[in-house]
């Protein structure tokens, strides 16, 4: 290298060569910010994203939305969602029909006339033929697992599942299904709904205790074991069994409709033995290769790469056994495009590649460029996508309709809600004008408001404790609260503030004031610290300073704010339920005296200890009826109790949004059914041309820049040749 | 109306006294003096001086708090009550720097009773007022403090340099004062004319916007220029005496109490930067969030975090200056008129105040204005991280976390970003050139060289 | 040297159980193992039980410097903290709070923070080195000024500024290259450019400005007027003395950093979605994950030491005046 200056600018040149070489390495058509390769692209790959990695995809302990958006594509419980029918229905999966149920009485016998009912029968008949996902846990080799005892050598070259030589598959059968009972029934796993599920399950709670201890000795012995096979299969649930190869029942105490519902979820997967078998090897729990980590299902897709720091793959399951597109069921005003492709052989997306993505800028971006099929709105973004239209409905801007953006909203079997606290001596109780003060309330609190203010009106005010889609739930007038809104032209008006004012008179605080004229105060619990819930909580200020009430916000931390509400320690706070399942009773326990907290020490899910004997007691009737107009009428009776004594403001039931690209098809939401993506379909010719239509890189700047360097080179040498003649007589430094 | 007295704003006025107590004590030394006139020769050094001031002078502006009760507002500091008609004030969300409407367009019931898309006009601006004709008075007004504010500089140089007005003033013009007076004069022309127009038209637009709650930018802007400085100034406050202390200790007494401090210093320091700050601000949030009736009002809530903030940034920054006074010391002590105090049985803390302290304080200086940079920068990112200042504090790092979302909209809200990087930019730039001077001319390497 | 050597390990030692004792306290003084446990377990209907079998399993029903119940020695031994500082000595990191081995987790994300941050650093070094010599080269003219100027103007601003305008520019404007994403090996350089740029633009102030004065110091010494006086052209003069007197400096004041590469960067991870030790720390802290807090502690301090211990090593390595004793 002959000069400093040509050194300077080698580097510049370096770098610049670098930079073409990238960009034209990678093809003139293939786009410069592809973050995905040119085949994925153009296969019929769907492109999603993950927030934040899956802590769990162990069916026996994973309990949260984000993980069962992927477990539920990979194991098939016996019973799933109808993929388009509302009200949410129920239909057999990898069983030939729903379950079959016989009553028994006490001696465990048929109900004979007039018995009670001490137990319920429930037998489940598979089908034949369903085929687990190719797994090296399913090799055999002289009757026994080939790679069930790896050794040092073999473990070296093996980074994931996909790395074994060979992978072997087996059918489903009824036994890998009890052996998943068997495994929520161990308490080292850690199961969300074991201690739910001893309630029901005849002889869990015997097998849970037995086969826990014997496990735990073995633990306190050598803590290695908890690496090594500790096989269930040598316990026996006494009320669960094997029928024969395609045939198990279930006993559960008394009677449960709603058993049906659990038997869609994930913890009801089956999990083959092998596979358990397998993957407790130290030398594989070491690697994180683990049930946790790398699940074995029978469903429409198995999970091919698992790095949650990066990407998720799931690839379509070649041994998927035979199922059909839905070929009826449309439900009200849906697109009757959605059934074009009915009766058609399932899935229809050859891969599915989740990337994390932990920004909503990077997200948001790449959605407009076409890089991911689909996509939630912000409230930064949601001007940008969507605009309300003159019926106060929600439409695309024409920003996203000119891209091809569809769009699908539905408002959620969820609800949040301010609780009262019962217990308290203030804004709880029974009497006349403690229910005054809180109904007086509920109509302050004006949740029309909220939704409008920080949800962008993606929300619905509720009525009640039941959310819409769910049985029990009333449209129009028929599902009025008549205590917090009025019936006026044809739709729900929240009362005029000065009813509020008047109850509040006459609950003992005219004006917001005690007897004594000092303002009422009151204490709200909340676990909002950050930045977006300032505004919120000035907003709750606000609406009690309305009636003279002076708010005092107690903001901690989420494991403090359970600890308090827990302990019946906060005054009011904001809550909300998620439906398990789409029965009105998975609602109406939370206000059930029974499952209060203060009656529980802390266990029970009526965080408002709300505890009203009538409506106990018909909780307890419409416990274990199904679905019926009676039961309905219950129900309606239930509400009415509840509106009236008014221990929740009943907030808002939360409406999801989704954007989705022209060329992704089939898209409705079910928010209850977690198997969706089998039914969805991509074009992916139409993606590929669009990507190229919105993401040809701008290139001028880049050649400007280059340019402007190329010219400075001249000037920087004639500046050199210059110092080379004219000796320098300091070198002082200046600056 | 009351004064109240935060934690924070006791401790920087605190700290302008203990300044300008150590200033006149050091006004003393021949030396001293000549080596600070030295720094001041520099243009540069001279602008950067006088817009550093300024920033001071705001962020002290904004440590006078007081409660109006019968105005019924909560807390208020000085220059919350000169921007009042910023600070009360809120429009609905975004709006564009001197825009009359909103950003988006909103949907709105007509009188005949249809709706249609609209942009909603501003409500607190004044659409009436004439720009040029604001500006002209604004203007004015700021060339007529800045004749005023020389007149009287002038007026006092004459009189201590002992010659006429008129002859002082030339030899401003002229170049020839000792000290670069006329590009002060300049800097400061320009600061005030800046100052006032921005201050003159803030009455009648949104100068640089609003938010997404409809805050004015202009005013978040400048509430946050008293989190920046204070954090720059008070964690050096903090980290002070402790390196001083420990520094010193070590290298004085050596042996055990030596390798003690170098140990504690190590550990501390071999633990990752963010890593400690981060576990450090998640226990005190659990504690602020423990102990409610600590504190009555969120503006104490905000300053007791950041007051931590300060601490927990000053613990994990003394290492390094303590390292370098340690090795200071133990060169200085070798010195013989040291070794000869000490044989003539002068006490050690009598060879501390008179030989040693005086000997190290180049160190210290340097170390101060080159880390105040640093620290104003290191908020920005621990705020974006989640541990810096509380959320519901002005300040640059909550501003630009802030506006990253901001920047993915369509059509861009550039300003909040655009008004906290020039904020930001112009404080730490002159920061940084300041603290380059002050070490040309404090730093006897490079004196030599 | 190797007895130097050893004896520099064994005083990491104390220092390592500071850095433990720190993390442990502050740890625990926000976090009681119920807190962990209602955090992994969910919020959903947890139990009790659940909680106690959960902390059994995780060894967190021990208590933390003390156990009273224990007899003699053990009454110390047999706590949290004896205990999972032992392990931590053979860097054995045990698996997290949620389940996973930490040691195949950070063995994994290791690659993607050096795939990001060795190319900064040696791009940066290069790119740092060479403009400082051209700008010695013309040292003292308004070049010089302006270049300090620009150098100054760089260092003050907020790197999040780099970033943000960067992601914007490149990105979403230019349609350059991915506005985030992480890729392996060279099918992952157009992941890689964009963060790589911005860090050795962010640290091109400081770093051109500190070589600069570098090799102003060098330039002054006698040996170069010399060479001067015997008629070298200002280039040869550089590269032949300057340059190379002036690596030796440079070498052993960044053998330092070169250790700490492997933790990566913070922001630049979680900005640019980089799988690295980075986003694993950053995501540890608001998981509240313990296990893994402490074990990113532990090797950054491990790796700073490390970090010292070069330093030294290089010294005599480059110097022969330089004796380890």
């Amino acid at each position: 290298m002959g000069s400093a200056k040509t050194n300077g600018l080698s580097v510049f040149l370096l770098s610049a060569l670098l930079l073409f070489s990238v960009f034209s390495s990678v093809g003139c058509q293939a786009l410069w910010n592809q973050p995905y390769s040119h085949a994925q692209i153009e296969s019929s790959t769907l492109f999603s994203s993950f927030s934040e990695p899956p802590k769990h995809l162990d069916p026996v302990v994973s309990y949260s939305s984000n993980e069962w958006s992927i477990l539920g594509q990979i194991y098939e419980p016996p019973l799933q969602y109808h993929y388009l029918k509302r009200p949410y229905t129920l239909e057999p999966l990898t069983l030939q029909t729903l379950p079959e149920v016989r009553y028994l009485n006490a001696a465990g016998q048929a109900l004979q006339n007039n018995q009670t009912v001490a137990y319920s029968e429930y037998t489940l008949t598979l089908k034949p033929n369903v085929f687990y996902q190719p797994h090296p846990a399913f090799v055999m080799q002289d009757g026994r697992l080939k790679y069930g005892d790896l050794s040092e050598a073999q473990l070296k070259t093996i980074h994931s599942v996909a790395d074994f030589k060979e992978q072997g598959t087996r059918e489903l059968l009824a036994e890998d299904y009890v052996y998943a009972i068997k495994r929520m029934g161990l308490r080292q796993n850690h199961s969300p709904i074991l201690d739910t599920m001893q309630h029901y399950i005849v002889g869990l709670r015997e097998f849970s205790s037995l086969a826990s201890e014997d496990y735990a000795a073995k633990i306190a012995g050598d803590p290695q074991v908890k690496n090594r096979f500790f096989d269930l299969r040598n316990y026996a649930i006494s009320g669960v069994k094997v029928i024969d190869k395609y045939r198990f029942s279930i006993r559960i105490k008394g009677e449960y409709p709603q058993f049906l519902y659990w038997l869609s979820m994930n913890f009801f997967a089956p999990i083959p033995w092998e596979a358990e078998r397998f993957y407790k090897q130290p030398g594989l729990v070491a690697k994180n290769i683990t049930l946790d980590t790398s699940p074995v299902g029978t469903g429409p897709y198995y999970l091919a790469e698992n790095n949650p720091n990066k990407r998720m793959r799931l690839v379509a399951n070649p041994n998927f056994h035979d199922e059909f597109y839905p070929v009826d069921g449309l439900a009200e005003g849906a697109d009757a495009a959605l059934l074009n492709d009915a009766g058609k052989k399932l899935p229809f997306i050859k891969e599915v590649v989740y990337t994390l993505e932990k920004e909503s800028v990077p997200l948001w971006n790449k959605f407009l460029q076409g890089y991911y099929d689909a996509s939630g709105v912000s409230s930064d973004s949601f001007d940008q996508a969507v605009s309300i239209g003159a019926g106060g409905g929600m439409q695309l801007t024409q920003e996203m309709q000119d891209k091809g953006i569809g769009f699908l909203t539905t408002v959620q079997p969820t609800i949040m809600y301010l609780g009262f606290n019962m217990a308290d001596p203030v804004v709880g109780g029974y009497s006349e004008q403690q229910r005054k003060l809180r109904q007086a309330l509920s109509i302050a609190v004006n949740y029309d408001e909220y939704i409008t203010i920080f949800l962008n009106g993606r929300g619905v005010a509720a009525q009640g404790p039941i959310p819409p889609g769910i049985s029990g739930y009333q449209t129009g007038q028929a599902g009025l609260n008549p205590y917090t809104f009025e019936w006026q032209n044809g739709r729900a008006q929240r009362k005029a503030l000065e009813q509020a004012k008047r109850l509040l008179a006459e609950a003992g605080y005219p004006e917001g004031r005690l007897p004594d004229g000092s303002p009422l105060t009151l204490y709200f619990d909340t676990p909002a610290t950050g930045p977006d819930s300032k505004a919120q909580l000035n907003w709750y200020r606000k609406q009690f300073a309305k009636l003279g009430i002076e708010l005092v916000i107690r903001a901690t931390d989420y494991n403090r704010f359970q600890d308090k509400v827990r302990g019946a320690k906060a005054q009011m706070f904001v809550w909300g339920w998620n439906a398990d399942y789409p029965d009105p009773e998975n609602f109406l326990f939370l206000l059930y005296g029974g499952n209060a907290a203060i009656h529980t020490n802390g266990a029970g899910i009526n965080s408002a200890n709300y505890d009203n004997p009538e409506f106990n007691r018909l909780f307890e009737q419409i416990k274990t009826m199904a679905d019926s107009p009676e039961r309905r009428d219950l129900i309606a009776q239930m509400v009415a109790i509840a509106q009236r004594d008014a221990p929740w403001v009943w907030g808002f039931y939360p409406q999801s949004l989704a954007l989705y690209h022209g060329w992704y098809h089939n898209v409705w939401a079910n928010p209850l059914a977690n198997n969706t993506l089998k039914y969805k379909r991509i074009d992916a010719a139409q993606r590929t041309a669009m990507q190229q239509q919105w993401n040809q890189p701008v290139i001028w700047p880049l050649i400007l820049v280059f340019a402007l360097l190329l010219l400075a080179v001249y000037p920087l040498y004639r500046a050199y040749r210059a110092r080379q003649t004219k000796r320098l007589v300091a070198t002082e430094e200046r600056f | 109306m009351s004064l109240t007295l935060l934690w924070t704003d006791g401790l920087i006025w605190g700290l302008i006294a203990a300044l300008a107590a150590w200033g006149r004590i050091v006004s003393r030394s021949v030396q001293v003096r000549r080596q600070w006139m030295q720094v001041f020769e520099s243009k540069v050094a001279m602008v950067s001086a006088i817009v550093l001031l300024f920033y001071v002078l705001l962020a002290l502006l904004d440590s006078i708090h007081f409660t109006q009760q019968e105005a019924g507002q909560g807390l208020q500091s000085v220059l919350d009550a000169l921007l009042a008609h910023l600070a009360t004030v809120q429009e609905r969300t975004y709006s564009a720097p001197f825009a009359l409407t909103e950003y988006n367009r909103t949907l709105q019931t007509l009188e005949d009773g249809t709706v249609a898309m609209l942009y909603q006009p501003l409500q607190h601006i004044n659409p009436a007022a004439s720009m040029l004709w604001e500006s002209g008075k604004a203007l004015l007004a700021g060339l007529l403090i800045f004749t005023l504010a020389t007149a009287v500089h002038l007026l006092w140089r004459s009189r201590v340099n002992d010659v006429s007005f008129v002859a002082q003033a030339r030899a401003v013009w002229q170049g020839r004062t000792q000290l670069p007076w006329k590009t002060a004069y300049l800097t400061v022309l320009l600061l005030l004319l800046a100052m006032s127009w921005l201050y003159q038209l803030s009455f009648s637009y949104h100068v640089l916007g609003t938010d997404k709650v409809g805050g004015d930018v202009l005013y978040e802007s400048l509430k946050s220029i008293r989190t920046g400085v204070l954090i720059g100034v008070l964690t050096t406050l903090v980290m002070l005496p402790v390196a001083l202390l420990l520094g010193i200790a070590a290298g004085l007494f050596k042996g055990w109490v030596d390798d003690v401090i170098q140990y504690l210093y190590t550990t501390l320091n071999s633990i990752p930067g963010v890593l400690l700050i981060a576990a450090a601000v998640l226990v005190m949030q659990v504690m602020i969030g423990n102990h409610p009736e600590w504190f009555s009002s969120t503006e104490e809530r905000a300053d007791m975090r950041l007051l931590f903030l300060v601490l927990i940034l000053g613990m994990t920054s003394w290492t390094g200056l303590c390292r370098l006074l340690r090795a200071e010391t133990l060169k200085i002590s070798q010195i013989e008129f040291v070794t000869a105090a000490r044989a003539f049985g002068v006490s050690r803390f009598t060879i501390i105040g008179r030989h040693i302290l005086p000997n190290v304080m180049h160190i210290v200086l340097i170390a101060v204005v080159l880390d105040f940079s640093g620290l104003v920068l290191a908020e920005a990112v621990l705020s974006y991280v989640g541990v810096g200042v509380d959320p519901t504090m002005h300040s640059w790092g909550n501003m630009i976390n802030q506006a990253r979302l901001e920047m993915a909209r369509e059509p861009m809200v550039w300003w909040s970003l655009f008004a906290a990087f020039i904020f930001m930019f112009c404080l730490v730039l002159a920061a940084n050139l300041f603290s380059d001077r002050v070490q040309r001319v404090l730093d006897p390497r490079s004196q030599t060289s | 040297m190797l007895a130097y050597i050893i004896r520099r390990l064994l005083f990491a030692v104390p220092i390592l159980i500071g850095v433990n004792l720190i993390t442990f306290a502050l740890f625990f003084m926000v976090n009681t193992p119920e807190d962990m446990a209602r955090a992994q377990l969910g919020a959903k209907q947890t139990t009790p039980e659940m909680i106690a079998a959960w902390k059994a399993d995780h060894g967190y029903d021990k208590p933390l410097f003390f156990n009273g119940e224990a007899p003699g020695l053990s009454k110390i031994s047999d706590t949290l903290f004896v205990e999972e500082s032992l392990k931590l000595f053979v860097f054995d990191f045990g698996q997290s709070d949620s389940g996973r081995q930490i040691s195949a987790d950070i063995y994994e994300r290791m690659w993607p923070s050096l795939q990001i941050a060795l190319p900064t650093f040696v791009i940066a070094l290069v790119t740092n080195i060479a403009l400082a010599l051209l700008i010695v080269l013309f040292r003292g003219s308004v070049l010089d000024t302006a270049s300090m100027m620009v150098a100054v103007a760089i260092m003050s601003v907020s790197g999040l500024f780099y970033i943000i305008a960067g992601q914007l520019l490149f990105s979403k404007i230019w349609h350059w290259v991915p506005i985030s994403g992480y890729e392996g090996g060279w099918d992952g350089l157009k992941f890689v450019v964009l963060p790589v740029v911005i860090g050795v633009f962010a640290g091109l102030g400081s770093g051109v400005r500190w070589y600069r004065s570098l090799f102003l110091e060098e330039i002054n010494k006698d040996y170069v007027r010399t060479a001067r006086a015997k008629g070298l052209s200002e280039i040869k003069v550089l590269f032949g003395h300057v340059l190379q007197n002036g690596l030796l400096p440079i070498l052993t004041g960044v053998v330092v950093v070169i250790p700490t590469l492997f933790m990566g960067s913070l922001i630049m991870e979680s900005f640019f979605g980089i799988p690295g030790l980075g986003s694993y720390t950053i995501d540890a802290i608001n998981a509240q994950d313990f296990a893994i807090v402490k074990a990113m502690v532990f090797l950054g301090s491990v790796l700073y030491i490390v970090g010292l211990i070069l330093t030294d090593i290089s010294y005599t390595y480059f110097d022969p005046r330089v004796r380890l004793q």
